[in-house]
C-alpha cells in the first residue's frame, strides 16, 4: 500500500574507525516510491545504501524493512536486492545463469526458474542474449542484466548504487526513462543513490539530500528545488545567486536580511533567527534583466553592467555586476529565433537587475 | 638437352638474399641459441633415456645392446614397482590436497590484508627459499626424531614419546612444508585478480558464505588452483630426498626406486630405471593435460 513505510532508518550511525560516515540519519521511504539519496562523494549515501542491503551493519540505530528490524540480519537473508555500480555480473556464467542465481539460492524448482528468467529477460529486452557471457555485452546491456538479475527475485525493495555512472550521456538519459518506466510498471520501491542532481530530479518521487554524513532535506523534486532549507541544498541543486548578510527581522514565513547592497526580503523555508548570518538566495532563471529602468515600486532593482555572456543556445547566461558587492547570474530563455546581435546582451552593456520578492529565499548554512 | 645453369655468383647471392628477405629468418636466428640449448640438454638426454629403456641390463651394471620390451614388462607386473607407483601417486595427491586446504585460506588472508602487511606476509612465505632445501629437511629430522624438539617437549610435560620419524606422516609433513609456497603463490595471484564485489553480489542474491565460495570464488580462481596443484603434484611424485631422509627405508617412493636403480643398486640397472622414468613421465603428462582441460575455461 502506498502509505506503508518500506524502509525506515532510525537515527542510524556508522563509524569506520575515527570517521563518522553516517551521522544520525533518519528517513522513512514509502512503499512503491522512487526514492533517491543525493549528495557529493563521501556524503554517506552509499554507506546508507550498503547498510540497507546488509553489506555493513550500523554502529548504532535501527533499520526496518516493512516494520521489522533487519539491521543485524546478514545480507543473504534480506529480501532486498542490489544493482551495483560495476554491475558485478558473474563472468563465468551466462546471462541466463546470472539471472537465475538468486532463484537457485532460494531452491525454486527448475521449471519455475526457467519461466521467471525468461520473463525477466523479456522485461529488459534481452531475451536473445540469454546464452551470452557478460563480457560479450555492451555496458548498457550488462546493466540491464544486472537489473533483471535483481528484479527476478521479486524483492521488497530494489537498491541501485549509481547504476548509470559508467554509461555515456545519451545512453544514460535513455536508461533514466527506462528505469523510471520499469519502476512504475513493477511497482517495487526503488532506492537510488546518485551524485547527479539532474538524474535525481528527473526520476524521483522524493529526494534525500545528504552531505557530511547527515540528511539535510527530504522532499519532492519541486520542494527540494524551490524550497531548499539551507544554503548547501540551494547550492548543490541547480544554481543560485547568494548575497550574504545578517538577519534583521523575521515575519512568519518571510525574513529581512541586511546586506552590503541594502535590506533585502525573502521567504524562509527553514526557521531563521534575528542576528544570524544568512544569505539571500535567488536562482538565475528567476531574476530579470531589463535595458530600461523598471517601473517605480518594483522591488530589488539594481543598475548593473554586463560582465560576461555565455550563449548556451536554448538560453543565455549573463553575469552582471553592481559595484563591488553584487555579482549576479541571470539566465534568459531564448524565446525568439533571431540572429540579430543587438537582440542579445553584450559585454559592457548596462541594464537593470530585479527579481520578484517571492523568488528570493533567506537561508542559513 | 638444356644446359644446366653454371653456378655463378649471381645464383649464389640469390639464396642468401632470399634468406635475408624472409621475415622468419630473423625469428629463427633469435630462437636458435635457446633451441640449441633445449636440444642439447633436454631433447638429446630424453632420447638417450628412451633408447636405454629398450636395452637389456648386464650382470655388472653395464648395458647390452639387445632391444626388448622386457623392462616395461617388469614394471607392469612386479609388485615392487606397481606399489611404488600407487604410493607415489597417492602421496602426491594427499600432499596436493593438504597444500590446497592449508594454502587457500592463507592466500586469501594475504590478499585481504592491508598493503603493508601483504608485502610482509609474502616475504615470510618466500623466506624458506633462502635456505637450502636439504638443510631444511634435516631440520625436520631434528624436530621429529625421538630426542628431537617435539619429543623433548612431550617428555617435559610428562607425556610419552611419539615415534614421528621414519613414518609416512613425517614424509607428508616434509613434503607439504616444502611445497606449500608453490601452492600459495599461484593462488595468491589468482585471488589478487578476483573481484570481491562478486561475493557481495552473491550474498545479495541469497548465497551464504559457503555457497558464495563454491559457486563464485572457487570457479573463478580455478586457474590458480590448477597451477598450484600441478606445481605441487609433479615434484612430489618424483620426490626422493624427503622420502629418504624423513621416511627412511619404510617409505619407498618412485624417486627412491629410481635413485637406487641408477646408483645404489648392486648391480645398477639403467635400462629399467630409464623405462620407469619414461612410464612415469607419460602418466604425469596425461594427468596434467586432463586436469587442465577439466579445470580451466577455454576463452573464446
Amino acid at each position: 500500500m502506498k502509505d506503508d513505510i518500506a524502509i525506515e532508518m532510525r537515527d542510524v550511525v556508522k563509524r569506520f574507525g575515527e570517521v563518522i560516515a553516517v551521522d544520525h540519519v533518519s528517513m522513512r521511504i514509502r512503499d512503491g516510491e522512487f526514492f533517491s539519496m543525493l549528495g557529493p562523494s563521501g556524503c554517506g549515501k552509499t554507506t546508507s545504501l550498503r547498510m540497507i542491503a546488509g553489506f555493513e551493519y550500523p554502529s548504532s540505530g535501527e533499520i526496518l524493512l516493512n516494520g521489522k528490524p533487519i539491521g543485524r540480519t546478514p545480507a543473504f537473508q534480506r529480501n532486498v536486492n542490489t544493482v551495483f555500480q560495476s554491475y558485478a555480473l558473474f563472468p563465468h556464467m551466462t546471462v541466463a545463469k546470472n539471472v537465475a542465481f538468486g532463484l537457485e539460492m532460494k531452491r525454486v524448482p527448475q521449471s519455475e526458474i526457467t519461466k521467471r528468467v525468461a520473463e525477466a529477460l523479456d522485461m529488459v529486452r534481452l531475451s536473445k542474449f540469454a546464452d551470452r557471457r557478460p563480457r560479450q555485452l555492451s555496458g548498457g546491456q550488462q546493466q540491464r542484466v544486472a537489473l533483471a538479475r535483481a528484479l527476478v527475485n521479486h524483492p521488497d525493495v530494489l537498491l541501485l548504487d549509481e547504476p548509470l555512472g559508467a554509461l555515456d550521456l545519451k545512453l544514460r538519459k535513455e536508461m533514466q526513462v527506462e528505469l523510471k518506466g520499469l519502476q512504475e510498471r513493477v511497482g517495487i520501491t526503488f532506492i537510488y543513490v546518485t551524485h547527479d542532481q539532474e538524474e535525481a530530479l528527473t526520476m524521483s518521487d522524493r529526494i534525500a539530500v545528504m552531505n557530511g554524513g547527515k540528511v539535510l532535506q527530504i522532499g519532492t523534486p519541486t520542494e527540494i528545488y524551490e524550497r531548499p532549507n539551507c544554503r548547501f541544498v540551494a547550492d548543490f541543486i541547480g544554481e543560485s545567486n547568494f548575497v550574504p548578510g545578517k538577519v534583521t527581522a523575521v515575519n512568519g514565513e518571510s525574513a529581512t536580511i541586511l546586506t552590503n547592497v541594502g535590506e533585502l526580503h525573502g521567504q524562509c523555508p527553514a526557521a531563521v533567527s534575528v542576528g544570524s548570518e544568512a544569505v539571500l538566495s535567488v536562482r538565475p532563471e528567476k531574476a530579470i534583466l531589463t535595458s530600461q529602468e523598471p517601473a517605480p515600486g518594483t522591488p530589488n532593482v539594481f543598475p548593473v553592467t554586463v560582465e560576461r555572456v555565455s550563449y548556451i543556445g536554448s538560453d543565455t547566461r549573463i553575469l552582471v555586476r553592481n559595484g563591488s558587492d553584487l555579482l549576479f547570474n541571470v539566465w534568459e530563455q531564448n524565446t525568439r529565433s533571431t540572429v540579430d546581435r543587438d537582440a542579445y546582451w553584450q559585454q559592457g552593456e548596462s541594464g537593470y537587475l530585479s527579481w520578484p520578492i517571492e523568488n528570493a529565499l533567506v537561508l542559513t548554512d | 638437352m638444356a644446359a644446366e645453369p653454371f653456378p655463378t655468383a649471381t645464383n649464389k647471392l640469390s639464396l642468401i638474399d632470399k634468406l635475408r628477405h624472409n621475415p622468419k629468418t630473423g625469428l629463427w636466428l633469435l630462437l636458435s641459441p635457446g633451441l640449441f640449448w633445449l636440444l642439447l640438454f633436454f631433447a638429446a638426454p630424453l632420447l638417450v633415456i628412451v633408447l636405454y629403456s629398450f636395452l637389456t641390463p648386464g650382470p655388472t651394471g653395464n648395458v647390452i645392446w639387445q632391444f626388448s620390451l622386457g623392462n616395461y614388462a617388469r614394471l607392469f607386473t612386479e609388485s615392487l614397482y606397481l606399489n611404488a607407483y600407487w604410493r607415489s601417486l597417492w602421496m602426491g595427491l594427499v600432499t596436493t590436497l593438504i597444500c590446497l586446504v592449508v594454502g587457500y585460506p592463507l592466500a586469501l588472508f594475504i590478499v585481504r590484508a592491508s598493503p603493508r602487511w601483504r608485502g610482509i606476509l609474502l616475504f615470510l612465505v618466500l623466506i624458506p627459499f633462502w635456505t637450502n632445501f636439504l638443510v631444511r629437511t634435516y631440520a625436520w629430522m631434528i624436530i621429529l626424531n625421538n630426542n628431537g624438539l617435539i619429543n623433548s617437549f612431550l617428555t617435559m610435560i610428562g607425556l610419552p614419546r611419539v615415534s614421528l620419524l621414519n613414518t609416512t606422516t613425517a614424509v607428508l609433513i616434509g613434503l607439504v612444508y616444502g611445497e606449500l609456497p608453490f601452492m600459495i603463490l599461484p593462488l595468491y595471484a589468482s585471488l589478487d585478480r578476483f573481484d570481491f564485489t562478486l561475493l557481495e553480489a552473491a550474498s545479495d542474491l541469497g548465497a551464504n558464505r559457503f555457497k558464495s565460495f563454491l559457486r563464485v570464488m572457487l570457479p573463478l580462481t580455478m586457474p590458480g588452483v590448477a597451477a598450484g596443484s600441478v606445481l605441487v603434484f609433479i615434484p612430489t611424485v618424483g620426490q626422493f630426498v624427503v622420502s629418504d631422509l624423513l621416511g627412511g627405508a619404510k617409505v619407498d617412493l618412485l624417486g627412491n626406486l629410481l635413485q637406487r636403480l641408477f646408483t645404489r643398486a648392486n648391480p645398477p640397472n639403467w635400462p629399467l630405471g630409464s623405462a620407469m622414468a619414461i612410464v612415469f613421465m607419460f602418466v604425469l603428462t596425461v594427468l596434467v593435460i586432463v586436469y587442465f582441460r577439466v579445470t580451466t575455461e577455454e576463452d573464446r
